[in-house]
């Protein structure tokens, strides 16, 4: 068993980076997540593994910052929170088309704009829609414990250099701030340079004399070379559709609906669950662990069962609901409830919107 | 008299000049008569000279020479509009052992780039920055760019950059050599042979300077010609720069060894 500690969700995963072998963590202070550049300089990770912290002048330079060092075949990542995250659309859609690993996080908070500091899962659609230019994807991971945010940083981190790609843990306000006893795993040595650079020949770790040079771009003026680039991106995205989905399903042997929810809603609708249960409802709960790539087909295998409706319940306007919408296609009701704007549902709500909304509406 | 044929001239006793060693066979994309092809080649000439072909990698960014990768040949990266610096820092942390340079233009390095530029010159980033300024954003056809100096027609500012309302002409590497994280800070140029032997020298002083891991960054500006972008030929081109770039961007060394030259 490992050890165990009682911890900030955001910092288990500050936690989480050092002992999961990481090279660096590029960041910038912003509400509700500084705790993870606080906590990394405060752990002196440089002095524990070598593994360098560095506060970049912005959020847009700390993504660059992941791009150089990803690219050179390291393990790195930031983390921001939802308007940090929006400046740093333009380095991960460079690290989309240049295929860099990286690993980063966003503790999410409402918005638009300078929004509020308190919770949401108002960025669905930036996360897995591509929040900067072009057609491009990146893993999406939701934890819903602290347990979850140290886990996935060690999950991410393999996801990302098998498939070249970014993963993102798609955190809120809620996982990040809230204390819970975690199990940390042990320490990962961190590769040695001649790892990195056996695994890695794409990497820009210098050009060895007589080989050829190794280029990290997204550029290319030649459309065709373009387009079939862009064909080599789309094959990638799906085979980590066909291979890396991720879920839990509680409670839905007997069930005649079902709750969709990631993060901190999962915890939410499932007391909800456990509340209609007692009222005779029989209710269970799809529990999203990966957003990108979406359980489609188990939502299919769900109607297939004969599952009357769905209630996506996220803290948005409704946004994951549609990938629910189009899984689904018309084959069952799918309905959508929460609140948003930094304001988190209680089970109460959750269960009564299952009721007059799903059941009734 | 015996005639002289090819062959008797054509020796390795003979040899005065040959193609750089670490610039690839690809056709470079600049315009005839502009700077960047020497600036790449001194900066290629210097890597290979101090043996640093193994050790060193490139970062260049969004403008004419984004396709420098094309061109150098050596491990590059190419970095969105204005962010090399922090590209490169990325990779010089990760990797201290390294050489690491960014190859930039005005408009990325003293407009877009400008918070990277600042920042990894204060934090003292063991890097070198070469910035190449013609005063116009020569890729995408000649605007105005930071550096673009007073009066001068660009497509952006079809009547003259008026300074009331487009500002001045932005010295980013004066400012730059303010900053305690610079160690070394040069402004060279490449018209002329003579030019080109110092520019190579200050590019020479830059790299050993990383590679005696001296504090801070070595910056070398390099005032070019856009000929295109000015719409003269090369050679009104270099003598309208020798006119009036080099008042405004004076010739010679800013800061040698961390300290200001007087």
């Amino acid at each position: 068993m490992g050890e165990l500690k009682l911890m900030k969700g955001n910092e288990a995963m500050a936690e989480a980076a050092i002992r999961a072998g990481a090279d660096a963590y590029f960041g910038y202070p912003i509400t509700p997540q500084s705790e993870v550049i606080e906590y990394l300089m405060a752990e002196k990770p440089f002095e524990r593994t070598g593994m360098v912290v560095l506060q970049a002048e912005s959020e847009v330079a700390a993504i660059n910052m992941v791009y150089g060092a990803g690219g050179s075949g390291k393990r790195v990542m930031t983390s921001s929170s939802s308007p940090g995250v929006s400046l740093k659309q333009e380095g991960l859609s460079y690290i989309a088309g240049s295929e860099i690993p990286c690993l980063y996080a966003n503790v999410v908070r409402g918005g638009p704009g300078l929004g509020t500091i308190q919770p949401s899962q108002a960025d669905y659609f930036q996360s897995v829609k591509g929040g900067g230019h072009g057609d491009y994807k990146q893993i999406v991971l939701a934890p819903a414990s602290v347990q979850e945010m140290a886990d996935f940083v060690k999950l991410g981190f393999d996801l990302a250099f098998k498939y070249r790609i970014a993963v993102l843990i798609l955190s809120d306000g809620v996982i990040g701030q809230m204390m819970e006893k975690v199990e940390l795993f042990d320490q990962v040595p961190r590769m040695t340079d001649a790892e990195i650079k056996e695994k890695y020949p794409w990497a820009t770790t210098g050009k060895a004399k007589g080989t050829e040079r190794r280029i990290i771009t997204s550029l290319d003026l030649d459309s065709l070379k373009m387009e079939k680039h862009n064909h080599h991106l789309q094959a990638k995205y799906k085979l980590i559709t066909e291979n890396e989905v991720r879920f839990e399903l509680i409670g839905c042997e007997d069930a005649e609906y079902m709750f969709v929810a990631y993060g901190s809603s999962a915890r939410i609708a499932q007391k909800a669950m456990q509340m209609a249960r007692k009222k005779g409802i029989k209710v269970g709960l799809l529990r999203l662990i990966t957003l990108f790539p979406f359980p489609t087909k188990q939502i299919q295998t769900l109607c297939d069962q004969g599952i009357k409706g769905f209630l996506a319940v996220e803290m948005s306007a409704g946004q994951m609901v549609e990938d629910v919408q189009l899984s689904v296609n018309g084959r069952a009701k799918v309905a959508h409830y929460g609140r948003f704007g930094g304001i988190v549902h209680s089970p109460e709500e959750v269960e009564l919107a299952l009721e007059q909304i799903l059941i009734g509406g | 008299m015996a005639e002289i044929t090819l062959e008797d001239i054509i020796k390795p006793e003979n040899l005065v000049y040959e193609k750089t060693r670490l610039m690839t066979d690809k056709e470079l994309s600049y315009c005839p008569g502009c700077g960047h092809g020497t600036a790449h080649r001194i900066t290629m000439e210097v890597i290979d000279e101090l043996g640093l072909e193994e050790n060193t990698i490139g970062v260049a960014p969004v403008g004419c020479s984004v396709l420098a990768y094309e061109f150098m040949n050596i491990d590059m990266t190419q970095a969105a509009h204005g962010r090399a610096p922090a590209v490169a820092t990325g990779i010089k942390r990760v990797w201290p052992d390294k050489i690491v340079f960014t190859y930039e233009g005005d408009g990325d390095l003293a407009a877009i780039g400008t918070g990277e530029t600042i920042h990894a010159c204060n934090r003292g980033e063991k890097i070198v920055i070469i910035f190449i300024n013609n005063g116009i954003y020569g890729m995408t056809g000649g605007q105005m760019a930071p550096t673009t100096l007073p009066g001068m027609k660009s497509s952006t500012s079809p009547y003259g950059r008026d300074v009331e309302t487009m500002g001045n002409p932005l010295k980013i590497t004066e400012l730059v050599a303010q900053l305690p994280g610079t160690y070394f800070v040069t402004r060279q140029a490449v018209h002329t042979p003579a030019a080109v032997r110092k520019a190579k020298k200050a590019i020479r002083k830059a790299f050993e300077n990383q590679r005696d891991n001296k504090p801070g960054v070595s910056f070398v500006e390099i005032v070019s010609n856009c000929n295109s972008g000015w719409k003269m030929t090369p050679i009104d081109a270099n003598n309208w720069m020798v006119e009036n770039m080099f008042p405004y961007y004076p010739m010679g060394d800013i800061k040698v060894d961390g300290v200001m030259v007087k």
